[in-house]
C-alpha cells in the first residue's frame, strides 16, 4: 500500500510539470490545446532516442523540452497565422506528431532498461549523501515494513517541479506575462494596448508544450521506456489535475493557482492508485475512473455552493420570522 | 497630428449588400484639438475610428500620425500612438486580473514589453497617484480583481488606462453610451478634465448632441460615409441642437434620422 502510494506521488510530481503546461494553455491563454497528447510522446521519444544514442541524459531531457517547444509553436502558428480554430489546430498537430514520433523512435516502443537515465545518475549521486537510510529509518520506526528503494526521484523532482513553478509564476508577472494572461481574459483590450497577440500566443503555446514534453522525457526515463501510445488521454489527465487542484485549493492568485495545479496532479495520481486497488476495477478502467474524477471535481463544488446558499436563505427567513433583523 | 487623406472603405463590394462606409474622407487634427463626431446609425463614425486605430484597412487613402504614414501598420503597432476607450465598459479592462495589473499593462502600451516585473513598488505608488485623480477610492483597492468593479468604475479605469501614458491620439467610441446618466456624467467630466490637463489630441464619437456641443473645440457631423459639417472655435460655442438639426436638413434635404441623438 505505502509503496504504491509512494510511486503515485513520485510520478504525480512529474505529471505536475505536464499539468502546469496544460494550465498555461487552458487557463492562461484560454486555448484548448490538444497538441499535448502528441508532444508528451515527442518528449519521451526524443529523450529515449538521444539517450540510446549516447547523449548525456540531462541534455537528452532538455532536447525533449526543445522538441515540445517547436511542436507547440507550430500549433500556435497554425492557429494565429493559418486562422485555424484552436481545437482543430491542436488535433491536427497531435495527429501529425503521431507519425513524427514513430519516425523519431523508428519503432513503436523504445526500451531504456539497459541505459543510464537521468534518474539512474541522480540515484548514484544520492546514495553518496546517505539520506535514504535516515528517511527509511524513520519510516520503519513508524512500523512500515516495505520501504521505498530510493527517495532520490521524489525529492529531486519536488525541487525541479517547484523551480519550474516559481519560474512560471515570475514569468506570468512580468510585463510580457501580464500581456499573455490578458489574451485569455480580454484579447481586444490587450491588442489596443499594443501587444502582439499572435506572437504571444505562439510563444505561449510553445512554452506550454515544452513543459509537457519535458514531463514526457522524464516519465520515459522513470518508467524505462518510450511508447508511441503513452500520450493517449493525457489531456484529460492534465485537466483533471487542474480541476481537482482548483476545487481544493482555489485560484485567487497565480502563485496559488500553479500550486493548486501541482497538488492536483499528485492527488489525481493518488486517487487513481487507490481506485485501482478496489478488487473489481482493472487497469483498463483507468480512463473511466479519470472521467468520473473530473466530473466529480466539476460538480461537487457547485453542489456544495448551492447547498450553502440554500441554508443561508432558510436561516435568514427563520431570523425574520422570530423577529431578528436577519443579520448575524 | 492626425491626418486622413481621401480615405474610402466599401463593405461587401460587388454583392447586393455593398455599402460605402466611408466616402473620400479628408480630416486633419491639430495637436491638442478635441473633436466630437456625431451622426446617425450607419453614418460611418465607427468605421472612421476603426480606420484610425488600424482594425480596418481602407481600400484607398492614407492615414498619417505625426506625419508618418501608418496605413499599413497593424493594429497592435499603431496602439503605441493611440489610446482607446470603447463603448462596452467591459471591453477596456481584463476582468480576472487586478487593478494594478491592468494599469501595468496599460503602462507598457508605448514601450517594449520586457521580462521585468510588471507591478513594482515604485509603479504601485505611481498607480495610486493616478487612481486618486478619479476620486472613486480605487487607489485603496489595487489588488482587487477588475471584474468586481461596477460598469462606471471599469469605464473610469479604462479612461485612465488609455490616457495616463499620454498617447498622441485619444479615440473615444461612445464611451459613455452604455452607462446610466449619473455615471455617464462622471465619465464625461473625467474625460473633459484629463483631455484639458494633458492637452491630448482627441476624437470622440457620441450619439448625444448635447455632449458633442458641450465638449471639445471642434465638431464634425457625418452622414452616409461623408463629413457633411465641420465647425470649430467661436462658431461651435454658439451652436445649439436646433442649429445642428437645421444644418442637417439644409445639407441633406431630409430630417435627421436619429431620435436618440436629440432626446438624450
Amino acid at each position: 500500500m505505502f509503496i504504491s502510494l509512494f510511486g503515485a506521488v513520485e510520478s504525480g510530481i512529474i505529471y505536475a510539470i505536464m499539468a502546469l503546461g496544460v494550465y498555461l494553455t487552458f487557463r492562461v491563454l484560454d486555448f484548448p490545446d490538444l497538441t499535448v497528447e502528441g508532444s508528451f510522446v515527442t518528449g519521451a521519444a526524443v529523450a529515449a532516442f538521444s539517450i540510446i544514442n549516447g547523449i548525456p541524459p540531462i541534455i537528452a531531457t532538455l532536447l525533449a523540452a526543445v522538441a515540445g517547444f517547436i511542436a507547440g509553436c507550430i500549433t500556435g502558428v497554425l492557429h494565429t497565422k493559418g486562422k485555424i480554430n484552436s481545437l482543430l489546430a491542436g488535433i491536427l498537430m497531435m495527429t501529425a506528431l503521431y507519425s513524427i514520433n514513430l519516425r523519431i523512435m523508428g519503432q513503436p516502443t523504445l526500451s531504456l532498461l539497459n541505459e543510464t537515465t537521468l534518474f539512474g545518475q541522480l540515484e548514484e549521486m544520492w546514495k553518496s549523501i546517505g539520506l535514504d537510510s535516515m528517511l527509511n529509518g524513520i519510516l520503519s520506526a513508524l512500523g512500515l515494513e516495505q520501504l521505498p528503494s530510493t527517495w532520490a526521484v521524489l525529492i529531486i523532482m519536488v525541487f525541479i517541479t517547484f523551480a519550474i513553478k516559481i519560474l512560471t509564476d515570475y514569468y506570468l508577472k512580468t510585463e510580457v506575462g501580464l500581456a499573455l494572461r490578458a489574451i485569455g481574459d480580454n484579447k481586444k483590450m490587450i491588442r489596443s494596448l499594443s501587444a502582439n497577440t499572435d506572437s504571444l500566443i505562439i510563444v505561449g503555446v510553445g512554452f506550454s508544450n515544452a513543459l509537457v514534453a519535458l514531463a514526457g522525457g522524464l516519465i520515459a526515463q522513470l518508467g524505462g521506456f518510450s511508447d508511441v501510445n503513452m500520450g493517449l488521454g493525457l489531456i484529460v489527465i492534465g485537466l483533471a489535475s487542474i480541476i481537482i487542484g482548483e476545487a481544493l485549493f482555489g485560484t485567487k492568485t497565480v502563485v496559488r493557482a500553479t500550486l493548486a495545479v501541482i497538488l492536483g496532479a499528485v492527488i489525481y495520481r493518488i486517487i487513481v492508485t487507490l481506485a485501482l486497488r478496489v478488487d473489481f476495477l482493472e487497469t483498463g478502467d483507468m480512463k473511466l475512473i479519470t472521467a468520473v474524477i473530473v466530473v466529480a471535481a466539476l460538480v461537487t463544488p457547485k453542489i456544495i455552493q448551492s447547498r450553502r446558499e440554500k441554508r443561508r436563505r432558510i436561516w435568514k427567513r427563520q431570523q425574520l420570522r422570530t423577529g431578528g433583523d436577519g443579520h448575524a | 497630428m492626425l491626418k486622413l487623406n481621401d480615405v474610402s472603405v466599401t463593405f461587401n463590394e460587388g454583392t447586393p449588400d455593398e455599402k460605402r462606409a466611408l466616402n473620400n474622407i479628408n480630416l486633419e487634427l491639430e495637436k491638442g484639438e478635441f473633436v466630437t463626431v456625431i451622426g446617425s446609425n450607419g453614418a460611418g463614425k465607427s468605421t472612421l475610428m476603426n480606420i484610425i486605430s488600424g482594425v480596418l484597412i481602407p481600400d484607398v487613402g492614407d492615414v498619417y500620425i505625426n506625419g508618418e504614414q501608418v496605413v499599413h501598420l497593424p493594429e497592435y503597432k499603431r496602439s503605441k500612438y493611440i489610446g482607446r476607450v470603447f463603448q462596452d465598459p467591459m471591453a477596456g479592462t481584463a476582468p480576472s486580473m487586478t487593478i494594478e495589473e491592468n494599469l501595468a499593462m496599460a503602462y507598457s502600451r508605448n514601450k517594449k514589453r520586457k521580462l521585468k516585473l510588471g507591478v513594482t513598488k515604485q509603479r504601485k505608488e505611481l498607480f495610486k497617484q493616478y487612481l486618486s485623480t478619479l476620486n472613486l477610492g480605487l487607489e485603496n483597492r489595487l489588488t482587487a480583481k477588475v471584474g468586481l468593479l461596477s460598469g462606471g468604475e471599469r469605464q473610469a479605469l479604462s479612461l485612465l488606462m488609455s490616457t495616463f501614458t499620454e498617447p498622441d491620439i485619444l479615440l473615444l467610441d461612445e464611451h459613455t453610451a452604455a452607462l446610466d446618466p449619473s455615471r455617464a456624467e462622471l465619465i464625461t467630466d473625467l474625460t473633459e478634465k484629463v483631455v484639458r490637463e494633458s492637452g491630448l489630441t482627441t476624437l470622440m464619437v457620441t450619439h448625444n448632441m448635447q455632449q458633442a456641443l458641450d465638449l471639445g473645440s471642434r465638431l464634425i457631423m457625418m452622414d452616409k460615409g461623408q463629413i457633411i459639417f465641420d465647425v470649430s472655435g467661436k462658431e461651435k460655442e454658439k451652436l445649439t441642437i436646433q442649429d445642428l438639426l437645421q444644418e442637417f436638413q439644409r445639407i441633406r434635404g431630409e430630417q435627421f434620422g436619429d431620435d436618440r441623438a436629440v432626446l438624450t
